[in-house]
């Protein structure tokens, strides 16, 4: 019977080996692990055996039961492999195929530049304050130390609405309007964006509505060198660590003394190139201490405070930034133009 | 301004340095000098020549033959076109082998079968510009106005050797409109002293006061008036250095006294005028008040109508010139003037400036008088005109100038204090750096103990309080001396405001949903507008508009932004998504009087696709119901919690049965919907959806605070049912009655499906909606769910007429 055992046992594990499909296995299994097959036979003739005899034939019959399982089930998983794989292979794709994209649309660059400006100036303790664009002659002009008739006022040639209103020049009435809300009690310290409009026709260069930014700090004790220090650290992080900056005397009616900020030419890093007019610096904004009519008339005492401010131009920072050369493209809104921007 | 350097030399010792070092420490220490040019413009080889004879060419009528001497052996030949040469001229030839502006190579030639070696010049071809040619040789050839040696080196006799620095003044340098004044800064600037002109003039035994009266009845305008008069001058060219130096400055030269009033003009910064006293008609000087109506033609043969606002010269009855801004016609100095009168005068700086404004005049005596003359300098100039005049023009002056005088010379006193300065700069200069800076300014200063008494000198008007001596002496230290510190104010929060914020949120939200931002103009046509607007809207306009496009402020974002999307398409981008955010301008007035209402609006338009993928095979065109979404998103973006309602309507310019409103808490908040087609036929649109929403309402409305809710612990239920209903039943209205029976139960429902079509009887439709309820405290049971379901089914039925669809 052992013989008969060994015998079934190497039968059944050839044939398990020769399997090719699932199927094969599952007959297999039927025919030799079931109720009916050959080993359950086998062990049904058992009675007729010697009391010694019984026990090893048990034995040897769950051995050959358990080898042939265990063959079964590893040709089983290799055979389901084999199958997966197949079927993966099928189901490749092309994967140089176009990504479905997401569509993503664009800041504008003026806003772009205006909101990062404004986080740079944030991030030193400045507020964004805003101010209409349809102001006052008093507060576009006169409290800003330009009274009527001054020959400063031919530098904004000014859209008026009426005698008295006009569209503002630029965004420093924001600053005498800050300042009266605070009462002659300091800090200020704001920033300012917004839309502006001169009667200038519209070209290359220029464009009757443009933007600026204006940015004020007020409070006892702020000296020119505190002006320069607030540069220097907005040039390092908005144009790049490596940018020195200069300031140069200029004029401006509400400031006194006045100065220009230039910084280094990125493109030739100061040696001097077309972008720079051969000169290795670029004007970027306008800048000054406070005057002192201008604090009075918004309602701080000059003797008590001082204060700085600057003006920039949005669009002369876009065209620095992205290299575009001509301002009409930020009003003209063609996709082209506007969806390069992106990833900003 | 344009400042010869060659000139400069005569004030100032510059000797080492170069124009460029001029001009770069003019700039670093505030008058910026915008460009510094060479009045050579690439002239080679230009000598003097002496037309020795001149006759016409035997082949061509408008060509001579000309024998020219150049310093050479022989004379050369050389044929010229000009009409005006002739035998005897000096004249400048451009060599064989020459080179003239533009890399013009002058060669042998042969014209018409005579040889030409060489070519005699006009000044436009050495690179002058025409404007300021004399009229004399301006359409011909130039010839020196007196002898010159032939041969000599021509560019040199011109003035070609000289550099001119082009100064950007800002409004407050009036005092850099002169040699003198810029002399001044350079000699600040360097440390080293002016060197001012001659105006020692000799005089007649016979008096002025013989020939003229000065009377001033505008006091106030006119605090003074000097008239020298010069007898039996000859009027002729300038000589050369004076055409020469006037060129460089860009003024043209006329004749000998004219020339000389431009000179000291530029010089001392005085406005001059030489009046020919012959054809003055009176000889009394009367300055007065125009009278209304009043009527003057000026030297450049206008005539202009006058008004009580401008102040005139007058013989006693007749305007001769228009204060300050431009001499009358009449008086003018002409070729055969042989007797001047010489006004030297202060006109005050509103009169000047009204009167060139009003009459669009700008001159360079009107520029000078508008911000403020010296009034030191004013008799001065005239002294030094005059002497220039005898001296030039061969006359001789009369002793005595006529004059009113009512002008306050005294200098402005400032007293400021050392601590001041350095509180202000964040700099720590001392006293004597300070005494040494007013010394180089010429500024005369008295000190005690750190506080200094500045007097300022009349020429800088512009010196006038603390702060402006402050930024003198920060000039003159250096800005770049300066040190950098940062402000010791306590530290701020700073940041944006909520609203600030929402903005933001409402851009990024933009942006990520793939709409591009535009800005437009505020500046637009109501016509363009009245496609959206009602006809009486009331408008905020320009007073005076530079054009139609630009007459009006805006009281929508559509029309411009209609415009972008216009533009596209016609540059072949079909798939256009646009939003803007700005301003719109509404006021309440007829004619407005106080500033109008300016509100943040939101605007967004949609054109083409709104999602494509080709190789997929997908493309979904825009449609209501994009920007709907769009619109329902800025809501969440902005935590918006009230009710929020979308009602149908009808509004100019968009499609009536495919618009509506937004309405949150019951008030109008937004519009969207289709761009009628009649109206996008006025763009030349095809299907287009718009979106303006009143953002500044939207960011306004109040939120709740973000809180989280538990997650339910409890398992939920979901029905799904389909209801038949009359097609105009509104989905809107079916879902919110299945929330208002489903009450707190229902935790969700939304609509997955819409039919209408064969297998339903006509006029009905059929809205599938799913629905899930929920109990947080337990599992709910069968019958629970079936109660308040069948609830929901025969609320419907009975509200709105539904029946399940089977």
């Amino acid at each position: 019977m052992l013989d008969r055992l060994q015998e079934l046992k190497e039968e059944a594990l050839k044939k398990a080996e020769e399997a090719s499909s699932l199927k094969e296995l599952r007959e297999l299994k039927v025919a030799y692990l079931g109720k009916k097959g050959p080993i359950t036979e086998v062990l049904k003739g058992m009675g007729k055996l010697s009391k010694e005899e019984r026990p090893k034939v048990g034995q040897m019959a769950n051995e050959v039961r358990e080898a042939v399982s265990t063959r079964i089930e590893e040709k089983e998983g290799r055979l389901e492999a084999e199958a997966m794989e197949a079927k993966l292979k099928e189901e490749s794709i092309d994967v140089t195929l176009p990504g479905r994209g997401i569509n993503k649309g664009s800041r504008h660059p003026l806003t772009s530049v205006i909101e990062t400006i404004e986080d740079v100036f944030i991030g030193m303790g400045f507020s964004v304050a805003e101010g209409p664009e349809v102001e006052t002659d008093y507060y576009n002009f006169e409290s800003l130390n330009l009274p009527k008739h001054h020959p400063a006022r031919d530098m904004q040639d000014t859209f008026f609405v009426t005698q008295d209103l006009l569209l503002r020049t630029q965004t420093s009435p924001v600053q005498t309007r800050t300042m009266e809300k605070h009462k002659g009690k300091g800090p200020v310290k704001i920033i300012v964006p917004g839309k502006v409009y001169r009667r200038d026709e519209d070209d290359a260069t220029h464009s009757h509505q443009f933007m600026q930014i204006e940015g004020l700090m007020v409070d006892e004790g702020i000296r020119m060198s505190d002006l320069k220090g607030i540069f220097e650290v907005f040039v390092k992080q908005y144009f790049g660590e490596d940018r020195e900056i200069r300031l140069r005397p200029s004029f401006f009616p509400f400031t006194e003394p006045s100065a220009e900020l230039d910084i280094s030419c990125a493109l030739c890093e100061g040696k001097g190139c077309r972008t720079c007019k051969h000169t290795g610096w670029i004007e970027v904004l306008g800048s000054g201490m406070v005057h002192p009519n201008v604090l009075r008339m918004g309602g701080f005492d000059p003797e008590k405070y001082s204060g700085f401010a600057f003006g920039m131009g949005v669009e002369r920072f876009a065209m620095l930034k992205y290299g575009v050369d001509d301002i009409r493209h930020f009003y003209a809104n063609d996709v082209r133009f506007l969806s390069q921007f992106n990833r900003v | 301004m344009l400042v010869s350097y060659q000139w400069l030399k005569q004030y100032i010792d510059i000797d080492d340095l170069t124009p460029q070092e001029i001009a770069e420490k003019l700039t670093r220490s505030g008058v910026e000098v915008d460009i510094v040019h060479s009045m050579n413009k690439g002239v080679k080889n230009l000598v003097t020549g002496k037309v020795l004879a001149c006759e016409k060419h035997p082949e061509a009528d408008k060509l001579n033959l000309c024998q020219v001497d150049i310093g050479e052996e022989e004379p050369v030949q050389i044929v010229c076109g000009a009409a005006n040469v002739g035998k005897g001229q000096y004249v400048a030839v451009a060599k064989v082998g020459a080179r003239l502006p533009g890399g013009m190579k002058i060669k042998r030639a042969k014209l018409r079968g005579q040889v030409s070696e060489g070519m005699i010049c006009s000044l436009q071809e050495l690179g002058f510009e025409g404007k300021i040619v004399s009229k004399e040789y301006a359409e011909g050839i130039y010839n020196f106005p007196v002898e010159v040696p032939p041969g000599n080196d021509a560019a040199e006799q011109l003035g070609l050797n000289d550099e001119v620095l082009e100064l950007d003044l800002t409004p407050n340098r009036a005092d850099c409109l002169s040699m003198l004044g810029v002399a001044y800064e350079v000699g600040a600037i360097l440390g080293r002293d002016v060197k001012l002109p001659d105006t020692e003039m000799e005089t007649d035994a016979e008096n002025a006061s013989d020939y003229i009266t000065v009377n001033v009845d505008a006091k106030e305008d006119n605090p003074y008036y000097g008239a020298f008069i010069i007898k039996d001058v000859k009027i002729g060219p300038s000589p050369l250095w004076l055409q020469n130096t006037l060129m460089a400055s860009g003024i043209r030269p006329v004749n000998n006294v004219v020339d000389v009033t431009n000179y000291v003009l530029l010089e001392y910064g005085q406005p001059l005028h030489a009046f020919d006293y012959d054809r003055f008609g009176s000889k009394e000087v009367l300055v007065r008040k125009a009278q209304e109506g009043e009527k003057i033609v000026t030297l450049d043969n206008t005539e202009r109508t006058l008004t009580a606002d401008h102040l005139v010269i007058t013989n006693g009855s007749e305007p001769v010139a228009l204060a300050g801004v431009m001499g009358g016609a009449t008086s003018e100095v002409e070729n055969d003037t042989t007797n001047i009168l010489l006004e030297a005068a202060y006109f005050t700086p509103g009169t000047v400036r009204k009167a060139s404004r009003d009459h669009g005049l700008r001159s360079d005596a009107s520029t000078r008088y508008e911000k403020g003359v010296d009034p030191n300098r004013v008799r001065e100039a005239g002294e030094r005109a005059a002497k220039l005049i005898a001296e030039l023009a061969g006359g001789t002056i009369l002793s005595g100038v006529q004059e009113f005088d009512q002008l306050d010379r005294e200098p402005k006193k400032v007293t400021i204090t050392l601590e001041k300065i350095n509180n202000v700069l964040g700099t720590s200069i001392d006293t004597e750096e300070v005494n040494g800076i007013f010394d180089r300014l010429k500024f005369p200063s008295e000190e005690d103990s750190g506080t200094f008494i500045i007097s300022a000198p009349t020429r800088r008007q512009d010196i006038q309080i603390e702060a402006d001596i402050v930024e003198e002496v920060a000039r003159m230290y250096g800005y770049d001396n300066i040190p950098v510190t940062l402000p010791s104010t306590p530290a701020t929060p700073g940041g944006l405001t909520a609203i600030q914020k929402k903005k933001r949120k409402v851009r990024r939200f933009l942006e990520n949903a793939g709409i591009n931002e535009a800005i437009s103009y505020s500046l637009t046509t109501a016509q363009k507008e009245s496609h959206f607007t009602e006809e009486d809207r009331l408008r905020v306009n320009v007073a005076l508009p530079m054009s139609e496009e630009r007459s009006t402020l805006r009281t929508t974002l559509l029309p411009h932004l209609l415009d972008a999307v216009s533009h596209n398409k016609n540059r072949s981008s079909l798939n256009v998504q646009l939003y803007e955010i700005g301003s719109v301008f509404r006021t309440e007035e007829e004619n407005v009087t106080k500033q109008p209402e300016e509100t943040t609006f939101l605007a967004a338009a949609f054109m083409g696709l709104w999602h494509e993928h080709l190789w997929q095979g997908e493309k979904k065109p825009v449609d209501f119901f994009v920007v709907k979404g769009v619109l329902e998103g800025i809501l969440e973006e902005l935590n918006v919690t009230g009710e929020i309602e979308f009602v149908q309507t009808e509004k100019p310019g968009f499609h009536p049965g495919r618009t509506a409103i937004l309405k949150v808490n019951g008030e109008e908040a937004a519009v969207l919907g289709q761009l009628h087609p009649a109206t996008a036929k006025e763009w030349s649109l095809p299907e287009t959806y718009l979106l303006e929403a009143d953002l500044q309402k939207l960011m306004e409305l109040e939120t709740e605070e973000l809180r989280y809710t538990p997650i339910p612990r409890y398992p939920a239920v979901d029905r799904d049912i389909a209801l038949v209903v009359d097609e105009s039943v509104q989905a809107g209205e079916v879902e919110k009655a299945i929330r208002e029976l489903g009450g707190e139960l229902l935790k969700h429902t939304g609509l997955f499906d819409v039919y209408q079509g064969e297998h339903l009887e006509a006029g009905k439709k059929s809205l599938a909606f799913s629905i899930r309820y929920q109990d947080p405290e337990k599992t709910l049971t069968d019958e629970e769910v079936a109660k308040v379901h069948d609830k929901v089914v025969s609320g419907l039925e009975e509200k709105l007429g539904a029946y399940l669809r089977v």
